[in-house]
């Protein structure tokens, strides 16, 4: 989907607000709370696909907004947003997903986010708002962030935003809640560590506590397949999954689903270690590495395939 | 897309539903290969296929009329048809928009939607509906969203909700179904609403069509066929009126089984809900009297191998033994033994 940048704010020197709209001026689709879109980001040798998440509420369909942080040592997308995004470009977006929505039966929703990983809370607000739920939402930051983070967070007795490292007693929160509480968790790898720890120790059940990840995303490290029949050598990149690598050699391999359930695209391995990502193949021919699912398994060798 | 309408047939009674030579044509046939064994038969639900039933995102067809009205005397006799748990709201607001949206798009000479802000006009016109209401006030509708809308658009609907890594079935409108109760399976985890089925658990067909759906992306919305034989083309085959259809059975004879055996095909589509991030799964039901399907030359005679050479628990579970037979040998002369083409194309423009 072609969307065009309709506004970029600098909300501080390392963070921008980025607001999208369709291209031809339609509605976009109803998004979700805690939704994600991949931005394919124009970079100098490759197209870069980076998720970053909604934080326009779900029934804005006029425009999506993402936040983005520079990242020191990113692969490049971020900075590009920030020296190149400007009003009218257009750039192309994946449709939004969302696998970090907000459970319809909690009976109260505890929000934890760190840094950038305020952005699906962002969105999960006006909904959880507009729904009279019962919810509290904790922020941390650096101190020298507290200003950008200050201004978007809602001024409201539930939320606080902490700026020290110890203002927030993890154990002492977690410890305190009801039986029907959600934990909500993002932020960096290290904060999402020690707040699942924190409460798994005090026992809180595993569907009760949500994590934002990306997933889903069909890459990986390149690897390489010798075709014995056709006699083709094919190089899976890194952006690409094996079935779209063989579709892009002018290949026609059954597929169905594309998603490593329905067990049309199997393909038997004559030599190398699969890594398997499917569904679908029994534990046998897993560990005897006989198939490979071409949708969403990769390899650790190079892999020679009865195709 | 252009759709004709006819007046309302019944379903019941006096079974006055035919199908049209365009009907005919346009059934989703759904047996693409001469045996039948249950699998993991998903594909993207994308528009185009191998008959018009798969043009449109929620496919409409000329029974749309005697389909609502049967629906309409279901939910008279038995309320309990259509159910949602009370954490469901945001599901049926999703629903409510995706049908609305879907059909003035498909359909947009017999209904239309139009937006100022979150007040919304919505006209059907072959059913004489023009209602004005505001998205997100239930209080706005004369039904809950979810009944006010499904009670226009053909086919059962039920609403899954995603949770502990499984889907539960957590609301539903059902009144055209193949012998199962939403008021018994409302609140099921996926594999309890699937336990009557046989041999696709001892295969794994239900672990990896969960563990799939579960994945289910917005926007990308998958299909697959189901089918069974029903006895008339009667709607409303359901458990709790068991007594009304049940009976039909023994009144199948080698002289009325064309006429009367009907070959049900559920068209169903899961789509990602978004606000709610529930799954909607539409259970889109065709009924064709095998002396319409004969009329297609193609389906005959695959229809005579597929029924002849079921497995038996699987014509068990669709409760065919008493009529099996008959079916096979009212179809076999309708079989030269050709070899038939894969894929379920009717491979004729007329019949």
């Amino acid at each position: 989907m072609i969307t065009r940048i309709a506004n970029v704010v600098a909300l501080s020197p390392t963070i921008k607000r980025i607001a999208l709209e369709a291209a031809e001026g339609a509605a976009l689709p109803t998004a979700a709370a805690g939704a994600h879109i991949l931005l394919h980001i124009p970079g100098p040798s490759r197209v870069w696909k980076n998720a970053y998440s909604l934080v326009s509420p779900p029934d804005e369909r006029s425009k999506y907004e993402i936040i983005v942080r520079r990242v020191e040592h990113s692969r490049g997308g971020s900075a590009w947003l920030h020296d190149h995004a400007e009003i009218g470009a257009k750039i192309e977006i994946g449709l939004p997903a969302n696998l970090f929505p907000i459970s319809q039966v909690a009976q109260k929703h505890l929000l934890l986010s760190a840094g950038i990983g305020i952005t699906p809370f962002l969105a999960y607000f006006p909904v959880l708002q507009a729904g009279a739920k019962n919810f509290e939402w904790h922020h941390c930051c650096k101190l020298a962030d507290a200003p950008a983070f200050s201004a978007l967070l809602p001024r409201r007795r539930e939320i606080t935003l902490h700026t020290g490292r110890n203002t927030l007693n993890l154990d002492s929160l977690l410890g305190r809640q009801k039986l029907n509480t959600h934990l909500y968790i993002c932020g960096p790898a290290e904060f999402m560590d020690v707040a699942v720890a924190a409460a798994q120790k005090l026992g809180w059940p595993g569907e009760k506590i949500h994590t934002e990840s990306f997933g889903g995303a069909t890459g990986g490290a390149p690897f390489t397949v010798k075709l014995a029949r056709s006699n083709l050598t094919i190089n899976v990149g890194p952006e690409e999954s094996l079935l779209e690598a063989l579709e892009n050699a002018g290949l026609n391999p059954p597929c169905l689903c594309r998603g490593g359930a329905c067990g049309e695209c199997e393909l038997p391995v004559l030599e190398g270690i699969p890594e398997h990502h499917d569904h679908f193949l029994p534990e046998q021919k897993r560990v005897q590495n006989t198939a490979i699912m071409a949708c969403v398994s990769r390899a650790k060798t190079t892999l020679v395939l009865d195709f | 897309m252009n759709l004709i309408i006819k007046p309302a047939e019944t379903f019941r009674g006096d079974f006055s539903m035919r199908n049209s030579d365009a009907a005919i044509l346009r059934f989703p046939f759904p047996f693409p290969e001469d045996n039948y064994m249950y699998a993991v038969n998903m594909e993207p639900h994308v528009r185009g296929g191998p008959t018009a039933a798969y043009d449109a995102v929620f496919d409409l067809d000329e029974h749309y009329l005697g389909d609502m009205q049967d629906r309409a005397l279901v939910l008279i006799d038995d309320p309990l048809r259509c159910q949602v748990l009370p954490h469901m709201m945001d599901a049926q607001w999703d629903t409510l928009e995706l049908l609305m949206e879907s059909l003035a798009q498909d359909f947009s000479n017999h209904f239309s939607l139009t937006k100022n802000g979150d007040n919304w006009r919505w006209v059907n016109r072959p059913m004489k509906i023009d209602d004005t209401f505001t998205f997100g006030r239930a209080d706005t509708l004369p039904y809950p969203p979810f009944e006010y809308i499904t009670r226009q658009v053909q086919g059962d609907f039920t609403i899954q909700d995603q949770r502990d890594d499984n889907l539960f079935m957590d609301g539903g409108m059902v009144t055209s179904q193949a012998d199962w109760s939403l008021n018994f399976d409302l609140g099921m985890a996926f594999h309890e609403w699937h336990g009557p089925v046989p041999v696709a658990h001892e295969i794994g067909v239900f672990d990896r069509a969960l563990k799939y759906l579960l994945r289910l992306q917005y926007g990308k919305p998958v299909r697959r066929l189901n089918w069974t034989l029903t006895v008339n083309p009667r709607l409303d085959t359901s458990p709790e009126n068991y007594p009304l259809w049940g009976p039909d059975k023994a009144t199948v004879t080698a002289q009325n089984v064309g006429a009367k055996m009907c070959l049900r095909v559920e068209l169903q589509t899961l789509t990602r809900l978004p606000r709610s991030n529930a799954i909607l799964f539409g259970i889109r039901g065709y009924l064709i009297r095998l002396e319409e399907l004969v009329r297609v030359k193609k389906w005959g005679a695959r229809l005579h191998r597929a029924i002849r050479d079921l497995h038996p628990e699987i014509a068990e579970y669709k409760g065919m033994p008493r009529y099996r037979q008959m079916i096979v040998e009212y179809l076999a002369p309708f079989d030269d033994g050709a070899v038939l083409n894969a894929g379920t194309a009717p491979e004729q423009s007329s019949l």
